[in-house]
């Protein structure tokens, strides 16, 4: 079902005793995670329990105070050379889309491979409507991102990370900023990524989407990774209290 | 701002109001006292000689300006277009303005002698210095803005100290400080570099103030998007997070452009033949001190005015690439 090397053993991201501080307050204590080639990740859990704060540590959005963070090989601290370099091989996506407003969709697209990777232009852009066609809104390519619904937005970010050929794409609530209504279309997209064998970490209340996709399921509280299981597993047999009162108020709607 | 739909009923369409207005605006005739003026030997017929009219003249002359005046109002509002308003407005305050001026008794033989040179020396000289001027203050904006917002201990100690001693003396300061200063390090430096360098480093200093304003106004998803795709902070900056300021950036920037235009006049002490020195000197040999100075004065409002439609055509064509 995966097309990249689904033999590799080496973790593309491992992460170690990882704790990070805002001031005086905790917001990750002692992370240990290590994530395969291939594998589907789901992070859910109360607000504030550091979900955000641990994958944005992961393309080093944020710093991390202790511990250590792999990716891909490459350890990422203060003083490293090539963060671009790991960045560019990490997708995001954000909560609120964060694309450039002063940018076609098609630029959108095309700027990273263009002025990153220095595909020339007219790869680029073969690129990027490749991408565009992969999350359905090739016809959209020469709009402007305020023209677009909120769920073609999102579909236009993760094709704007997919055009940088990732090794990694890292989802940070996608769906939450969305109406009920578009949230489907955008799951769709990642479900269809999902399947095509990207390596995911996706932060999500969606427990639909954990069940259909994720290898694993992690629950975070208080900035620790409080039980980490298979969809089956977490959903049906959770291991600890706080798991199963969390699950009883995300399941109840 | 947009417009509401609705318009609330006009004060100037409310009799009382009207005849209050009236009221008040003969009130402040009758005391300014218009007998004697051209207002009053232009109705000496009706009004009698001003000289000995008294308060019969005084009272007519006055009353005639309270109905003159609400009669033009109320036809100005009752004008179907906004357009048409704004057009007629403008013509008779520029019709007050002259006749204020004519009220001088100008030599325009004068004038017209000395225009032409106050065209070709006085505008050239104020606009390229300005120009000059305002474009190294960008360059200067767009560094001291970086470095203001940098996390560098250095370059913002450079940074916050530049704007605050510039934004802190008088350009006037400047300019003689610069002018007489260089030479005591031992750079002899002409008259027009010296005001341009003044110039560009204290509009530099509050054009910074700007950049960081329009830069910081830039949502922090901005950075983070362009950071995970992978950008370095010079590609962040020029691609994604200056075209989005930048039609933040252009009107206070125009508002000070056309300010520096007014400013360089200060150069003038220090010998720069610009609008402002010729206006000083050219009517000085034979006392036509107002002539100069008046027309210097519609020079220079006539250039603000053209910069102010410049400014307006360029903030219309940003707002329709950003929408
Ligand atoms: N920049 C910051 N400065 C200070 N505290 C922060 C900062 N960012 C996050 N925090 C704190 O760290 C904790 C974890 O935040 P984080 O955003 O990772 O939570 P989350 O699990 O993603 O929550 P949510 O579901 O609301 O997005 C919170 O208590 C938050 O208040
Ligand atoms: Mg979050």
């Amino acid at each position: 079902m995966t097309d990249k090397e689904p033999h590799s053993e080496l973790p593309i991201i491992s992460i170690t005793g990882v704790s990070k501080f805002f001031g005086d307050f905790q917001a990750l204590a002692d992370i240990d995670l290590a994530v395969n080639i291939g594998e589907r990740i789901v992070i859910c859990g109360p607000s504030g329990s550091g979900k955000s704060t641990l994958i944005r540590c992961i393309n080093r959005l944020e710093a991390h105070q202790a511990g250590t963070i792999h990716v891909n090989g490459v350890e990422l601290h203060q003083h490293m050379k090539d963060i671009d370099k790991v960045r560019s091989e990490v997708g995001m996506v954000f909560q609120q889309f964060n694309l450039f407003p002063h940018m076609t969709i098609l630029e959108n697209c095309t700027a990273g491979p263009m002025w990153v990777n220095k595909v020339p232009e007219a790869q680029a852009r073969d690129i990027a409507m490749q991408y565009l066609e992969r999350v359905n809104i090739p016809e959209q390519a020469d709009k402007y991102p305020t023209q677009l619904s909120g769920g073609q937005q999102q579909r236009v970010a993760i094709a704007r990370a997919l055009c940088m050929n990732p090794k990694v794409m890292l989802f940070d609530e996608p769906t939450s900023a969305l109406d009920p209504e578009m949230v489907a279309e955008v799951l769709d997209t990642m479900i269809d990524l999902a399947q095509s064998g990207m390596t995911m970490i996706c932060v999500t209340h969606e427990m639909g989407f954990a069940k259909q996709v994720a290898d694993r399921v992690i629950f975070m509280d208080e900035g620790r990774i409080v039980e980490s299981a298979e969809p089956t597993q977490f959903f049906e047999n959770p291991k600890t209290d706080r798991t199963r009162k969390f699950l009883s108020q995300v399941l109840v709607h | 701002m947009i417009q509401d739909t609705v318009t609330e009923e006009l004060l100037l369409r409310k009799p009382r109001f009207v005849l209050l207005l009236f009221l008040i605006a003969g009130i402040v005739f009758f005391i300014l006292d218009p007998s004697q003026t051209a207002v009053g030997h232009f109705l000496a017929p009706v009004a009698g000689n001003p000289e000995e009219s008294g308060f019969y003249g005084r009272f007519v002359t006055s009353f005639t300006l309270a109905v003159l005046f609400i009669v033009n109002l109320v036809a100005i509002s009752l004008l179907p277009r906004f357009r048409w308003q704004v057009i007629v407005v403008w013509l008779e305050l520029l019709l007050l303005f002259l006749a204020f001026f004519y009220s001088f008794d100008l030599s325009f033989k004068f004038i017209q002698s000395k225009i032409w040179f106050m065209v070709t020396q006085g505008i050239f000289t104020t606009l390229y210095v300005s120009a000059i001027s305002i474009m190294i203050a960008f360059v200067i904006a767009i560094f001291g803005s970086v470095a203001k917002l940098s996390s560098n201990g250095f370059a913002f100690a450079i940074a916050s100290f530049y704007t605050s001693f510039f934004r802190g003396l008088p350009l006037l300061m400047q300019v003689y400080l610069i002018y007489l200063g260089f030479p005591q390090l031992g750079f002899v430096i002409g008259a027009v570099p010296a005001g341009i360098i003044a110039l560009s480093l204290c509009y530099g200093a509050y054009m910074t103030e700007i950049f960081r304003a329009g830069i910081m106004s830039i949502d922090d998803g901005q950075w983070e998007g362009s950071r995970a795709l992978g950008f370095k902070f010079g590609l962040t900056m020029r691609k994604i997070i200056l075209p989005q300021s930048i039609p933040l950036i252009i009107p206070p920037t125009g508002n000070q452009f056309i300010a520096m235009l007014k400013d360089s006049s200060l150069v003038s002490v220090i010998g720069v033949w610009e609008l402002m020195f010729l206006a000083r000197t050219l009517g000085n040999k034979t006392f036509n001190h107002l002539e100069m100075l008046i027309t210097a004065a519609m020079l220079y409002w006539m250039m603000s005015m053209v910069l102010e439609f410049i400014q307006a055509r360029i903030e219309r064509k940003f707002r329709k690439v950003q929408r």
